[in-house]
């Protein structure tokens, strides 16, 4: 194992920022943030719609709001394989709901609850992920 | 004014995913690279997103009344089943995969790239699915 690329500064700088909206949408509108259920529940559940739909819209305004103050530009890289793309969308698809929660919902609200339901899903998609990048760079 | 809380955290849980740059799948797939080139900023991120949240959690769990709510609506389920253990790993696999879940896969639609796009229509698609397996 040798580290790379570590940034721990602005990672827990964005961590307590990502934990500020768990808060605020925890203390004032009484939900735990979980991006696979409000995401689901937005498409499959007339509970919440509106508010759910917001949530996704603000999700999507957060990086152009960080460009405005920031003048940062935000680089990513991605897979260009689109039968890759769908394939992984459609596993992180079924596979949050039968889990019921994704990094979010498991990794942040349901650790942070002492959940061990939670617990034992993050350590589970956490495993299989790494063993997944393993077998990707094996082949 | 429950809708304008979802929209405020929305935003700025959007932020965050972009300070941290786990809007980037190679920062969250260079996390799950354990044993080749590791970088541990996911785990900070994490912990950062922990110490503010969970004592809230802990405080407002019973007495309290949320301020734009009736009451707190989270699970309580505590089961260890099967269907966690599946559903997690399938969900590791597709994370491993493509380096995308579905926070930062959402918020980096705002960069217009047509690969976030594919990802995020077909695990809509998954989610639909989902409502029709036992």
């Amino acid at each position: 194992m040798n580290i790379v690329n570590f940034t721990p500064v602005s990672a827990l700088i964005g961590g307590l920022i990502i934990g500020l909206a768990v808060v605020l949408f925890f203390v004032l509108n009484g939900r735990s943030i979980g991006i696979s259920g409000i995401a689901s529940n937005f498409l499959t559940s007339k509970n919440n719609r509106m508010d759910n739909l917001l949530f996704l819209i603000g999700l999507i305004i957060g990086p152009i709001v960080y460009k405005l103050i920031t003048q940062d530009e935000i680089n990513i890289s991605i897979s260009n394989s689109l039968l890759l793309l769908a394939i992984a969308g459609l596993l992180v698809g079924v596979g949050t709901r039968i889990g019921g929660g994704c990094t979010s919902g498991h990794g942040i609200s349901g650790i942070g609850r002492f959940s061990l339901r939670s617990i034992v899903a993050t350590v589970t998609f956490m495993i299989v992920g790494i063993l997944t990048v393993l077998i990707k760079n094996i082949i | 004014m429950s809708r304008v809380v979802s929209l405020i955290s929305g935003i700025i849980f959007g932020v965050g995913l972009t300070v941290s740059q786990m809007i980037d799948p190679a920062k969250v797939l260079g996390f799950l690279n354990i044993f080749g080139a590791w970088d541990p900023s996911l785990a900070f991120v994490m912990i950062g997103a922990l110490i503010i949240s969970s004592p809230f959690f802990h405080l407002f769990k019973n007495n309290n009344k949320p301020v734009f709510a009736d009451s707190f609506s989270y699970s309580n389920n505590k089961e260890l089943n099967k269907k966690l253990i599946i559903g997690s790993s399938l969900f590791g696999a597709g994370w491993g995969l493509a380096g995308l879940c579905p926070g930062p896969a959402i918020a980096s639609l705002a960069l217009l790239n047509p690969s976030s796009l594919i990802f995020v229509i077909t695990m809509f698609v998954g989610f639909y699915i989902s409502n029709y397996l036992p």
